[in-house]
């Protein structure tokens, strides 16, 4: 392969001791600041459909319901969180490796692409005739320029994809590191091959639904585009786990010099990953008739398992390696002084341990528990579905990433952080109102509420149904969860955009913002009962032993709803 | 890691490091489990008359 030798210029960032590529630098910034615009967009448009749900409040009318949630699937879903998902690849693959990035024009045409696919799709949403949700399951039909938007999007995404890989190549072939990759350019390496699968699935399922937009084909079998559709819909979340376990492994080396605790089993399980998690898209289906018990069962339990158990390891390694690394540092008393005494108060770090909380104790239950085919028909297609997601890709992934920018904006922008008082309760204001508004939804869910819907009280309508007021209050307190969280949203895009554009300039003899390595030389003894970690050992039998009880109380329910004798 | 010559390294560890055969991996299994299986059953459904 020719590469050329041409060398962009670098910078050493003073803060990190970083070797950054200035071209990649300023990809990074695009694409992360057009991604925090568009959460901005996506949270809004969040706010507008939570306001609906809200029985009291009961905001939009149908029609303009059902565009704000389609907009509000796809922006906070696809176009804040790919758009991230951009910076980080390209900041991993050339800040962590000391490379160049590979073929700058390109990743030029992937911001250009992604953004004009945006705007497009954005138009046909606004106009009114696509209000199909982010889904869009054919004969539901939207304008042709809704998919034309999605299919540009997705190409540029996967050139991007292509940039990353690459720049792999590159720093390879030029040597710019020694042995394996850096656990956290592997697990981007894991997520772009994710992707890959991801958006070349999209494009299977896309182009026909455009062309039979603009009639050039006949028709699109709808089970056909369900089955192709969530290869591309569910893998896309997995692309978001990947990348923001990467991030959790990234931030607790920063923040406290941890190391993995054993490198190997890490990737192992990011192996795992690449074998067994996209199946998982099977659980969209259970309740699908024409699809065999088979290919259901093969596909989300024994599989999808082995990519629970892959989750499960890095949920145990991540916390596990801030254990060690604080014990080291002196706090080894008890099973929890390490915990008690991490910065509670840091941005960086808060947004990242609640995100491993919320995605572990609510994303993770209840997402393992409802892919059980028999559990599932309890929850298909209720309000309990966006409980569990808004856990996963809002308290999980979108948590993530808010952390991994705080620690970026000083690094890239070379600016402080603003409005600090704030941004030390941000996360737990968008973390913990996401928290009690998935709960509440998977509450009000389990009880039957249905998702996408826009009155509940089926107010005028022939055929009511009436809920009843448990119902009306678990939703209220799920839609106020959505409000706090929003308030947490708006804080974290005020203090992100004040710190870029009036932040103060990062001193030249600021104090460097990664943790030296935890007292590597000692071998003094730390833990207990031979158990180095203790204390994350005991958080994840807790966490084991709520999925078992949590699972059982499904099984017990869903007897009393179907009694079978 | 994978430091050491190429001898002494594991399976595992050279599969691990081996991106390229990782992307195949990562392209074929749910093709075949997820798509390829589903979408045959899928076709095999009588037409409704
Ligand atoms: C900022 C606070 C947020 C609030 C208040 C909020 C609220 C809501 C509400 C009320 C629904 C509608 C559920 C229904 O009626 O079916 C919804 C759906 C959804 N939300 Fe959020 N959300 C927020 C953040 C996010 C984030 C950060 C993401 C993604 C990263 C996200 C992704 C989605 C998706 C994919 C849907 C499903 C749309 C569909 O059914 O087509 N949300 N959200
Ligand atoms: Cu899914």
């Amino acid at each position: 392969m020719a590469i050329t030798t041409a060398q962009s210029p670098f910078r050493t960032d003073p803060l990190t001791g970083l070797r950054i590529d200035l071209t990649a630098q300023a990809l990074v910034k695009t694409n992360a600041v057009l991604a925090v615009v568009f959460l901005l967009v996506g949270g809004l448009a969040g706010l507008l459909v939570a306001l609906t749900r809200w029985p009291a409040v009961h905001l939009l009318p149908a029609d303009l319901f059902y565009m704000a949630l389609t907009a509000h699937g796809l922006v906070a879903l696809v176009v804040w969180i790919v758009f991230f998902e951009m910076a980080v690849i390209y900041f991993c693959a050339t800040s962590l490796l000391n490379c160049r990035l590979a073929a700058p024009k390109w990743a030029w045409a992937q911001v250009v692409l992604m953004t004009v696919g945006t705007a497009i799709t954005t138009v046909a949403v606004l106009q009114g005739e696509s209000s199909v949700m982010f889904s869009a399951y054919v004969p539901l039909a939207a304008a042709p320029h809704f998919y034309l938007g999605i299919i540009l999007f997705a190409v540029g995404a996967l050139i991007g994809c292509f940039v990353f890989w690459g720049t792999l190549v590159i720093a390879k072939e030029e040597k710019t590191y020694e042995g394996s990759l850096p656990l956290t350019v592997y697990g981007c390496m894991i997520a772009v091959v994710i992707a890959v699968f991801t958006l070349a699935t999209g494009a299977v399922i896309l182009i026909p639904a455009f062309l039979w937009s603009l009639g050039l084909i006949k028709s699109v079998d709808p089970m056909m585009y369900r089955v192709v559709f969530w290869g591309f819909g569910h893998s896309s979340q997995q692309i978001n786990v990947t990348a923001h376990i990467t991030i959790w492994y990234t931030v607790a080396g920063l923040a406290f010099g941890a190391k993995p605790m054993s490198e190997k089993v890490s990737r192992t399980a990011f192996l795992l990953y690449i074998c067994f998690l996209q199946l998982g898209s099977t659980h969209h289906l259970l309740s699908d008739p024409g699809l065999s018990a088979s290919w259901k069962i093969v596909n989300t339990s024994y599989m999808m398992y082995l990519a629970v158990l892959a989750s499960l390891i890095h949920g145990l390694t991540v916390p596990g390696s801030i254990e060690v690394a604080q014990r080291r540092n002196g706090l080894d008393n008890g099973l929890f002084e390490w915990l008690r005494k991490c910065p509670w108060g840091n941005p960086v770090f808060s947004s990242t341990i609640l995100s491993i909380i919320i995605f572990g104790f609510i994303g993770g239950i209840s997402g393992v528990v409802m892919s059980v085919e028999q559990i599932n028909m309890i929850i298909h297609n209720t309000i309990y579905v966006p409980g569990h997601f808004h856990g996963t890709v809002a308290g999980g992934t979108t948590l993530a990433f808010m952390g991994l920018t705080y620690y970026l904006v000083p690094v890239l922008f070379q600016r402080q952080l603003i409005l600090k008082p704030l941004a030390a309760i941000q996360p737990w204001l968008f973390g913990g109102g996401m928290a009690v508004f998935a709960v509440a939804l998977m509450g009000a869910g389990t009880l039957g509420v249905p998702r996408r819907h826009q009155d509940m009280t089926f107010a005028g309508q022939a055929l009511a149904y009436d809920y009843g007021g448990m119902n009306q209050l678990l939703m209220a307190i799920g839609e106020i969860g959505g409000v706090i969280s929003v308030v947490g949203g708006a804080a974290f895009i005020l203090i992100i955009v004040g710190s870029i554009l009036m932040g103060e300039p990062v001193p030249a003899n600021a104090k460097c913002i990664v943790a030296p390595p935890a007292d590597a030389g000692g071998h003094k003894k730390i833990g207990m009962g031979g158990f180095e970690a203790p204390g994350t050992f005991v958080l994840a039998l807790t966490l084991f032993v709520c999925l078992v009880l949590y699972y059982f109380v499904n099984f017990k329910y869903l007897a009393t709803l179907w009694p079978l004798t | 890691m994978s430091n050491e010559p190429v001898e002494q390294q594991t399976v595992l560890q050279r599969v691990l490091d081996d991106i390229n055969f990782i992307m195949m991996l990562g392209l074929v299994i749910p093709t075949v489990l997820y798509t390829l299986w589903g979408v045959m059953e899928v076709a095999s459904l009588p037409i409704a008359r």
